[in-house]
């Protein structure tokens, strides 16, 4: 409740400003009028926000199923580890942003390179995080299993995968909260639609108002996409219990 | 239950170190084959060293047989009900149908440790006294010739802790157990040979054999008398 009253109280402010200044509308627009055209042009913004949706979507499941099955490797294989992993760190220097304009070139200016481009962005929080947390794992529980005589692959998949599963949450909740840069960003460099190419086109037309509301449903899409994803992974780790609930 | 080879522990001229700190040296100690042997001694002087060389927990070391040990923290792990934790050994091990017979051997355990009814309660759920019944039943149900517990009846209650010395006498019978405390009431109670510890580096005191078959009653007054001696033991080595 709280929150939202400060962002009613943010909003007033900010329709005040612009009332008592004069700004123009193409420069800053009062909420008020945003408000208006999200009413006016909610078919429009439900259409591109489908579309930047199912790229967010898609970019998250593709780059942490690339990332976890990664890691995983990683985990299990000491070759792979020493030949491929600091490629991954490297990999890190390119910044990402650079890539946009070659994913277009190469996949196109559909979906496709958008999905790759948001999942390019996850890949490394969802490697490092869950890497990091298969590394982990409390000596004690790795010591009864191997007085168990677990073979390597059950202690892979039922102690280290398992122990590892906040870790992974962590890399995830931050996978959910940057998927739409990427899936924002390569709607910026070339696209046909989206929220992103909506913002462009229209800010570039002096149609501030528009850009302003499809950037306010761009964080709503966020926002739904953090949510959701916060709340499976309280069901995956129902043994970790929240602090500050 | 199949039938198992139980073996008899033996140490001989073995050198314990962890960085550089020299635990013990030439040491040599047996456990006889299908009897409980009690280590006794004060806190530090190295009994969990011992007992994790002889399960081959320890660098350069190799365990003589399949066994079960019994670490002193619970080791539960989080994300599995009490039962698939008693069950883990099975799970590991991917055998479906040993696991699925020793399932009604982990009910029962879990009965007799007064958890029946948390089958499929998580650990984060449970007291520390009620962990380390899982785990001592978890321990038992592994149905191995050797077990190896360290301080397992640590937490408990002082009625709890009669109760479950009880049950580990009746369930280590005929298999070769070396079991850790610093209670030398209860290496008395639940030993066959009991060995007291001391010095540093550590040496293994001579066996001492309290008369009469396991469990012993608390109340005895030749039981106590050797408390007793067993205490100014103690003591005097500290």
């Amino acid at each position: 409740m709280r929150p939202l009253i400060t962002a009613l109280g943010l909003l007033a402010a900010w329709e005040l400003l612009v009332r008592l200044t004069g700004v123009p509308t193409y420069i800053l627009p009062p909420p008020s009028r945003i408000a208006s055209v999200l009413v006016d042009r909610f078919d429009l913004l439900l259409e591109q926000a489908i579309w930047t949706g199912a790229e967010m979507i898609l970019g998250f499941a593709l780059g942490l199923a690339l990332g976890a099955a990664l890691a995983i490797v990683f985990a299990a294989s000491a070759g792979w580890r020493r030949w491929a992993l600091p490629l991954v760190i490297v990999s890190q220097a390119i910044p990402v942003i650079a890539v946009a304009p070659l994913l277009v070139l190469w996949l196109g200016y559909g979906m496709a390179s958008k999905v790759a481009m948001a999942a390019l962005v996850i890949f490394f929080p969802v490697v490092s995080s869950l890497y990091d947390g298969l590394r982990r794992t409390d000596e004690g529980w790795l010591e009864l299993a191997r007085t168990m005589d677990a073979p390597p692959r059950a202690i892979l998949l039922q102690i280290k995968l398992p122990a590892a599963l906040p870790a992974f949450a962590s890399g995830a909740r931050i996978a959910a909260a940057v998927a739409p840069i990427g899936a924002v960003i390569g709607e910026w460099v070339g696209a046909s639609a989206g929220l992103g190419y909506l913002m462009t086109q229209q800010l570039a037309r002096g149609q501030t108002p528009l850009a302003f509301a499809a950037l306010f449903v761009l964080c709503l899409l966020g926002l739904g996409l953090y949510t959701a994803t916060d709340r499976l992974l309280r069901q995956l780790v129902p043994w970790q219990s929240f602090q500050g609930d | 239950m199949a039938v198992l080879v139980v073996p008899s522990l033996s140490v001989r001229d073995a050198r314990i170190a962890f960085d550089g700190h020299l635990v013990a040296d030439r040491l040599s100690f047996d456990a006889p084959a299908g009897q409980t042997t009690c280590l006794l001694g004060r806190s530090g002087v190295g009994k969990t060293s011992l007992l994790r060389h002889l399960a081959g927990l320890l660098p350069g070391t190799t365990r003589a047989a399949p066994l079960a040990y019994m670490a002193q923290q619970d080791r539960l792990l989080p994300w599995l009900g009490v039962l698939d934790n008693v069950l883990l050994g099975y799970r590991l091990r991917g055998d479906e149908a040993a696991r699925r017979a020793a399932e009604p051997r982990a009910r029962a355990l879990l009965a007799e440790v007064g958890l029946g009814d948390r089958l499929s309660a998580l650990p984060r759920t449970l007291s520390g006294g009620m962990r380390q019944r899982v785990a001592l039943a978890r321990t038992l149900c592994e149905d191995r010739p050797v077990i190896l517990m360290d301080e397992p009846f640590a937490q408990l209650d002082a009625v709890t802790r009669l109760d479950l010395q009880d049950l580990a006498v009746r369930l280590l019978a005929g298999r070769t157990a070396v079991l850790v405390t610093h209670d030398p009431l209860e290496a008395l109670r639940v030993g066959h040979e009991v060995r007291v510890l001391h010095g540093s580096p550590f040496t293994v005191g001579t066996v001492i054999a309290p008369p009469g078959p396991v469990p012993r009653d608390p109340a005895d007054p030749a039981l106590l008398a050797l408390q007793a001696r067993l205490i100014r033991d103690l003591r005097g080595t500290a």
